[in-house]
This record gives C-alpha cells, structure tokens and sequence, in this order.
C-alpha cells in the first residue's frame, strides 16, 4: 500500500468524541440554541464550514473543536447576542475566578476577585 | 500561559470562552445550563452507531422496511425513533455488487448524527474530507478497504439538509439471522463506507 503525504492511517483511529470539557458544552450549546431558533442548521455550517476552511487547520483534526467555537462566537456576535468583548471580559472573569478557587474546589463566577 | 508554579486552579483559554459564552447565554435566558448537560450526556452515551446498526439490520431482513428506507429514508428511520435534531433529511444509499457508497462532507462536518452518533475524529480532518472525493479507492486502501477495479464508487457530499447513511451489503451465510445478531456485523464505518459489513465467524469451515 502506498504511504501519501497526509495519511489518514495517521489519525488516531477512535478517540473519545471529546477531548476535554469545554469541547461537549460548546456543542451542546449549539445544539441548544438550534433547538431554540437562535439559528438554523444551514446558518451553522456556513459558519463552521468558514472556520475549518481556514488555512492552517490541523490535519489530525485535533484543533476541530477550537474550529467550532470560533463559529459559535462569530455566529452570536454577528446576530448581536454576545459582543466580542463582553465575552473577553467574561472570559478574564472566569479566568480569575478560577485562580481564586482552591484546588479541588467548584470554580464559581462569584469567586472572580475582580480586576 | 506559564507553567512554573503550581496553579490553585486554572482555566484554559477554550474553556474560560465557553464559560464566558454560557453565562452570557443563559443570563439572556436562551440556554439553560441544565439542558446543556442533559444534551452532552445524550450524544455520549445514547446516540451512537448502534442505531444506524439497527437500521441496516432491519433493512436487510424486512424486504418492504428496505423498500421503504430507499424510498423515504427520513420516515423510515424515523419510525424506529431516531430523528435528527437539526431537521435534516437523511438519505440511505445501498451498496451493491457493483457500487460501493462512500459519505463525506467537504464543506464542514455534517453527519447523521441521529444512527451514528458524533463522527470520528478523521471524518472532521482536512485530509479525509478533501481526499475523499479526489481519490475515493486510494482513501479506502488507506482504511485497508481495497475494493475491486470494475467497482464503482460512488461519493455522496453530506450538507446541513441532507445526510446519508450507507447500507453495507448483507454478508453471506447469515441467512436466518436474528435482526439483532446481524446487526452486530455493522460497524460505524460499514455505514461511512469506509468499511464493510463484518463476515460471520465459520466455526471449524476454511475461511
């Protein structure tokens, strides 16, 4: 058999679904606001479908999910739901929030010390 | 981000965003953080290939349900309770001994997620779905697929309306076979089309 340039025999044959956390929630919430007519289907693979055709996309796919939620943000900033820089500054928030929580300790919004 | 001290906790840059995303969301009351949950425990551990499984099993051994799932595959797979979230409509293509089917999506990543769960990581990479279509036969081979030169194979492109399902041909020597014992023989890739349905096992006969 002939080995190619990008060979999908590379690819790790059955990982999880998903790798981490983050990466079920941010399709959840998808799936979620689908369901509650934030935006259609067709609506959502044009925006995902801009953020994989981007170069530089990872051919073990590994980065397929950062590729999701730079879709899901651009899709809710462009329909005015959550501005780039509310979700910046929420995101330094839960940041700081998590750096206040001791370890082993649920990391909450309220434990942001703030700025 | 550094990483020369033990943190108490931290966050990395992806998961504060989607924290950030779903306070925002829900303080706008258009998610509910319980719901969320309840979606992520459903697509891993309900939905998965075992219901394409089911279908393919059900075709293959009631002629009139396969008349129907060629027919109007979004109903019939409907009837046996698997609907797809986004409306999608589905469609089965059958393999015969002449044609091979073979499901990608080249724009994104749409999968019919309703009978094969969430797709594998090789489905959403760049390779599979830019190769698929410009070399089918030497994809397969690399999936150790080699199919036979007077083969035809056929690509169906998947788009956020329409979703396909391949029904892999029914193996030999399975005649008589419960729907259930058959539908063991069909894997998630049996209904990409980057594999085949699974020969049963001869005990004590050649292969």
């Amino acid at each position: 058999m002939s080995r190619r340039d990008s060979d999908m025999a590379d690819l790790p044959p059955d990982t999880p679904v998903f790798a981490e956390p983050w990466q079920a929630e941010a399709f959840a919430m998808t799936v979620a606001l689908h369901d509650k007519g934030v935006f259609s289907w067709s609506e959502w693979a044009d925006a995902l479908s801009a953020q994989v055709k981007k170069p530089g996309a990872a051919t073990d796919g590994h980065d397929y999910y950062e590729h999701w939620l730079a879709a899901l943000e651009s899709l809710l900033a462009s329909k005015g739901l959550a501005a780039r820089a509310d979700v910046d500054a929420m995101a330094e928030a839960w940041e700081r929030a998590a750096h206040a929580t001791p370890h082993g300790k649920p990391i909450l919004l309220e434990n942001d010390p703030g700025p | 981000m550094s990483h020369d001290h033990d943190h108490d906790n931290e966050l990395d840059p992806f998961a504060a965003r989607v924290r950030a995303l779903e306070t925002i969301l829900t303080q706008k009351g258009l998610i509910d953080p319980a719901a969320i949950d309840v979606i992520v425990d459903t697509y891993e551990t309900k939905i998965g290939p075992r219901n394409g499984a089911r279908v393919v099993a059900k075709a293959w051994s009631d002629p009139a349900y396969a008349e129907w799932l060629k027919r109007d595959a979004t109903a019939a797979i409907a009837s046996l309770s698997y609907t797809g979230r986004q409306g999608e409509h589905m469609q089965a293509v059958f393999n015969t001994k002449d044609t091979h089917n073979l499901v990608v999506c080249t724009l994104c990543s749409c999968y019919p997620w309703s009978v094969l769960g969430l797709p594998p990581v090789w489905y959403k990479a760049p390779p599979y779905r830019s190769r698929a279509v410009i070399d089918p036969r030497g994809v397969l081979e690399e999936f150790g697929l080699t199919l036979p030169a007077d083969k035809k194979i056929r690509v169906w492109d998947s788009t956020a309306e329409l979703r396909y399902l391949v029904v892999p041909m029914r193996p030999e020597g399975t005649e008589g076979w419960s729907e259930e014992r058959l539908a063991e023989l069909v894997s998630r890739d049996a209904m990409i089309g980057t594999g085949l349905a699974q020969r049963p096992e001869i005990e004590g006969q050649p292969a």
